[in-house]
């Protein structure tokens, strides 16, 4: 009871400050004489009451001894999005000048994230991409996590089974196939794609095709998981270093807030019950409801699964607290070896599925297969009313039929998948020894990694102060001056300066090389006016 | 003395209201306490003490809240025919073991979801796909009327598909266009090949009066997430559009969901055959803002589904007036466009703008191939918008949209095939006319009406002469007769907002023309029952 009066206060205070700024909006809908007397309004009263996560508010504004009580619906307030100041200001704009017809927040906001580093360097990559040919001083993208080392598989395949191309010789499946419609997917695609994900475990958990839900790729598949398990203005723990598209993702168009879990390089960024509490407490001192924990396993952007021993910890922590986990797999296909990577079906198998209602695993196509163009993710989850929820939402984002079709023939054909899976894993590691050998020779260390399309990069040392202005100097230099498209790990959040994620499976090993020569030119560059 | 003034109040339909009992009323009841304001001290104290009094108060209803109310608002359900339907799916669901605190909770946008689907629409649509009728294989089985599916064209499309496919995809003779071409990431809102040959494909549909430019074309996976894109950029969380009924009941859906927009119908009637007035708009304007709800845009199917008319070029003008008036959006489904049937022409919101130089930044189209080229399983949607704000937004959004580029790829050899699209689109409205004509002749030999229309899928009919009575809750009754006495399931009036009773959606291009004798057949039984109970 002491709880609730103490969140009645606080949510009191807020409206009160909310009241405040309401009045300098100069919003239309208040009575025309309150509008007209804005300024010399002196006394301000508020009632107020939280119902269903909604507070109303009465205020009383005083002026010449007549009271004007307002009904104020603070959901519609600007707190509710998390505007930022400029944003606002847009929304002023726009609703005063006339003509222009006037947008929404979501329109106007910022949270696309796309003026930040990591996208900034993509234009510039954009603007004057390399060429082994015809462009060999362009910008070299290692910003991209996209898996171009097992294309030749894939093309061998497709030329060998044109059924899966085609809808095989009898005409009626494609009459069913143009038509299909339905949210619930392929039958026989969910099962290839249950089939794979067990593959790519080893065998060593067990995946049901009725709870595989389909959509257009896993960030669909992360912002309808939070559409699900949060309301605006709830909040999701992440821990840090975290993939920068997740803060478009899961805030956007939910409304719902990321807290960060700090991790730090003294424990190779791991996920501690320390750093978990900590940003749990963060999240209730600025009065969020936490209602999930997400995870990245194999990490994005650090390159490395996460330990066993971790995951019984986070899974222990979101028990206690009764909040969700999400699992983000996308790259369990590409650890570099089948055994290194625990996936947290596994964890729950061991439980006996004990808890197991408050996870939900994220996968996609996009990494494992190399094929993000075919926009496939989906979520498997172990709670039915997320499973039904998330199918019924889906319908915002469905795969097209033809692609589920030839997807669940090449996903189903074993043959292949098993000697996809194998020759992947084998080529990223070829790729990771190439590339850290030669940062190392450059006398450039990384954290040591075990999966993904990328390594972590530890370039503090180069830094001139060690402050996220330090490192993003030394990232303008290498994009303009060495002109590699490398992401600062300031724009995943990295609490530490001077951390790089760096791309190498998106480009061919002689490109590689070359941008591996320009790493090693700089840091000569660099030693020599030490000396 | 003391005015008291409401504004933005949320939702004030009944079933909304219900939820916050007695909230509202309590909190009006302290509005006068004047002495307290007054004293210097009144900030604080005066805050504080009403404060604690709601908590406790709140504290109250927290306890003696049943425990099944917790999940929020109840939707308008009507037909007590799927109460077994709900106990069953969640019967189902017993697969997991349950940890030893409470259940996790799930969002409450996503607890309004979870529950069952109860609005007949679905219900008839689950219904049906559970016991398809085919004509040889089940003949027992449920019609489906209630789908909106073109199966008329189907031997034309299989076709090409079988001459052209495998190259489409992968590329003529492994050239240039090889796996890459497709796996790589491509622009979330479709690659440009596509968006060009989807100009050329609609401008041929809507009869060559409009050209369509390709930058203001955004590409998403099916028109469903078009129309929510669209309400994402337009509209704030509270904010509303206003909807002519009736209207196809996935607006529900796709606009209200997960944006939180309200829709406001504006009743049209059948004495009008259900044409839309400004009139009608203009009131519901008013009574919305009145209530303190901010109203951001109109929302149109152009032709009409269910109804099937069309929007004639001097309504639409005055729809741009009126918008232009009221300073709203104006969101214009065509996705029908090239379903046409009728003597009359089909004027596309874009020729009116071509032909006035106005503020079209207002106006946003929304067009798809899962009707006029009846491939829904390809998912393909576009907005057409004129405002570069609204284009920038919505390109970003539709990274949680976008269409897989193998079928992007297909579609474009598909659709620049000018010999085949005429032929497509010249036959495919011969077959509907065609399949219209019958159709409505079975249903006028049962002395059932339709109401006049030149488009769409459907026949929109008048049915009110069987309902056991001349209400909603009549047309329920015949609606649960039609489907599982006759078994035949079509969409009632209801589902679809109509504000005059006993009116039914019949889709019947999913029909092959030897059905419709079985179809009339089973109506006629229904009719028979119905007329002699009466």
């Amino acid at each position: 009871m002491f709880s609730l009066l103490c969140t009645g206060v606080c949510n009191l205070l807020i409206a009160n400050l909310l009241l405040v700024e309401f009045l300098h909006m100069g919003t239309h809908d208040l009575h025309p004489h309150v509008v007209d007397h804005r300024q010399e309004l002196k006394h301000i009263l508020l009632f107020g009451f939280c119902y269903e996560d909604v507070v109303y508010s009465l205020p009383l504004f005083s002026h010449s001894s007549i009271l004007y009580p307002v009904l104020v619906h603070t959901q519609q307030l600007p707190y509710r999005k998390g505007l930022t100041n400029s944003a606002r200001k847009i929304d002023m704009a726009i609703e005063n000048e006339q003509p222009a017809v006037g947008l929404s927040k979501v329109a106007v906001s910022e949270t696309h994230g796309e003026d930040s580093p990591y996208f900034a360097g993509w234009k510039a990559y954009d603007e004057n991409p390399y060429d082994e040919s015809s462009n060999q001083s362009g910008v070299i993208q290692m910003g991209l996590a996209e898996n171009q080392v097992s294309f030749d598989l894939l093309e061998k395949y497709l030329e060998e089974h044109s059924e899966a191309s085609s809808w095989g010789i009898g005409a009626p499946g494609f009459r069913e196939n143009a038509l299909f419609q339905d949210y619930h997917g392929l039958k026989s695609f969910r099962q290839a794609m249950a089939n794979f994900m067990e593959q790519i475990r080893g065998g060593r958990a067990k995946f049901d095709p009725d709870r595989i839900v389909l959509t257009a790729g896993a960030t669909a598949a992360n912002e309808l998981l939070t559409f699900i398990l949060a309301d605006p203005g709830d909040a999701l723990l992440v821990p840090t270093p975290y993939y920068p598209g997740l803060d478009r993702d899961l805030r956007w168009r939910t409304g719902v807030k990321i807290v960060p879990i700090h991790c730090d390089s003294s424990n190779n960024f791991q996920v501690t019950p320390e750093a978990l509490e900590a940003a749990y407490e963060c999240a209730e001192s600025m009065n969020l409801k936490v209602r999930g924990v997400l995870i990245t396993n194999p990490s994005n952007p650090l390159g490395a699964t996460i330990q066993r021993s971790v995951l019984e910890e986070i899974l222990d922590f979101v028990t206690r607290k009764n909040i969700h986990l999400v699992s983000d797999e996308i790259y369990s296909g590409s650890t570099f070896s089948s055994s290194e990577f625990i996936s947290i079906a596994e964890i729950l198998e061991a439980h006996d599925y004990k808890n197991s209602e408050r996870v939900h695993i994220v996968y996609s196509l996009s990494k494992d297969l190399g094929l993000p163009g075919f926009r496939v993710g989906t979520i498997y989850s172990y709670n039915d009313k997320v499973v039904t929820t998330a199918r019924r939402m889906s319908s915002f984002t469905l795969i097209s039929s033809q692609t589920q079709h030839l997807l669940a023939c090449m996903l189903s054909n074993k043959e292949f998948t098993e000697n996809y899976i194998k020759t992947n894993r084998e080529s990223l590691r070829k790729r990771y020894e190439m590339i850290i050998k030669g940062l190392k020779n450059a006398g450039i260390e990384c954290l040591k990694g075990n999966a993904g399309l990328f390594c972590w990069m530890n370039l503090s040392p180069l830094l001139e102060e060690s402050t996220r202005e330090g490192e993003l100097a030394l990232w303008k230099v290498i994009l303009n001056e060495v002109r590699l498209n490398i992401s600062p790990g300031s724009s995943c959040h990295c609490s530490e300066p001077g951390w790089f994620r760096v791309c190498f499976a998106n480009m061919s090993e002689q490109t590689l090389e070359v941008a591996l020569e320009r790493i090693h030119k700089l840091m000569e560059q660099r030693k020599s006016k030490e000396t | 003395m003391t005015l008291t003034r409401s504004i933005q109040h949320r939702n004030p339909k009944p079933e909304v209201q219900s939820r916050k009992p007695s909230g509202a009323t309590a909190m009006r009841l302290i509005v006068p306490l004047q002495g307290v304001v007054q004293g210097r001290g009144g900030l604080i104290f005066g805050s504080l003490i009403p404060c604690a009094l709601f908590y406790f108060l709140q504290l109250y209803l927290k306890r003696h809240r049943s425990p099944n109310s917790q999940s929020s608002p109840s939707s308008p359900s009507t037909s007590s025919s799927n109460l077994a339907e709900m106990t069953r799916t969640s019967s189902r669901s017993n697969l997991l073991s349950r940890g030893s605190i409470g259940p996790v909770r799930i969002s409450s946008r996503a607890s309004s979801i979870a529950k069952p689907n109860d609005s007949p629409y679905y219900v008839g649509l689950d219904k049906a796909s559970e016991d398809p009728y085919d004509r040889i294989g089940n003949p027992d089985g449920v019609i489906q009327l209630g789908l909106s599916e073109n199966r008329l064209c189907f031997d034309l499309i299989e076709k090409w598909m079988l001459e052209n496919l495998r190259d489409s995809i992968m590329g003529r003779e492994g050239g240039d266009l090889s796996i890459s071409g497709i796996a790589t990431y491509q622009p979330f809102d479709g690659t440009m090949e596509l968006k060009l040959a989807m100009a050329g494909f609609m401008s041929r549909v809507m009869g060559g009066a409009v050209s369509f430019e390709p930058l203001q074309m955004v590409l998403t996976a099916g028109a469903t997430p078009a129309i929510e894109t669209l309400c994402f950029c337009l509209a704030d969380h509270g904010n509303a559009f206003l909807v002519p009924t009736p209207y196809y009941p996935g607006f529900d859906r796709d606009v209200k969901w997960r944006t939180g927009v309200e829709l406001i119908p504006v009743h049209c009637r059948s004495t009008d055959n259900f044409m839309l007035t400004i009139s009608a708009l203009d009131q519901a304007f008013n009574q919305t803002r009145k209530r303190g709800t901010k109203i951001r845009g109109i929302l149109l199917s152009n032709p009409a589904n269910p109804v099937g008319n069309l929007l004639s070029r001097e309504m639409l003008y005055d729809l741009l007036d009126f918008a232009r008036e009221k300073n709203i959006h104006i969101i214009s489904d065509e996705i029908f466009a090239g379903s046409m049937y009728g003597k009359e022409e089909f004027v596309s919101m874009a020729e009116v703008l071509d032909s006035e130089d106005s503020d079209k930044s207002r106006v946003h189209i929304v067009y798809g191939l899962s009707k006029d080229l009846s491939l829904p399983g390809f998912r393909v949607g576009m907005i057409y918008s004129f405002n570069e704000n609204v284009l920038a937004a919505a390109r970003k959004l539709t990274r949680f949209s976008s269409i897989s580029a193998p079928t992007q790829r297909l579609l474009v050899s598909m659709l620049s095939d000018t010999r085949f699209i005429e032929e497509y689109i010249e036959t495919n409205k011969k077959r509907i006319q065609n399949m219209h004509d019958l159709f409505v002749a079975g249903l006028q030999e049962l002395g059932i009406n339709c109401a006049d229309s030149s488009a769409g899928l459907y026949c929109w009919a008048d049915m009110s002469k069987l309902t056991p009575t001349y209400s909603e809750k009549g047309e329920l009754e015949l609606w649960d007769m039609l489907l599982n006495v006759a078994k035949i399931n079509v969409t009632p009036g209801s589902a679809c907002h109509c504000i005059e009773p006993g009116w039914f959606r019949c889709c019947f291009t999913a029909l092959a023309p030897e059905d419709i004798p079985v179809v009339m057949g089973r109506i006629r039984e229904v009719a028979e029952i119905c007329t002699q109970s009466s």
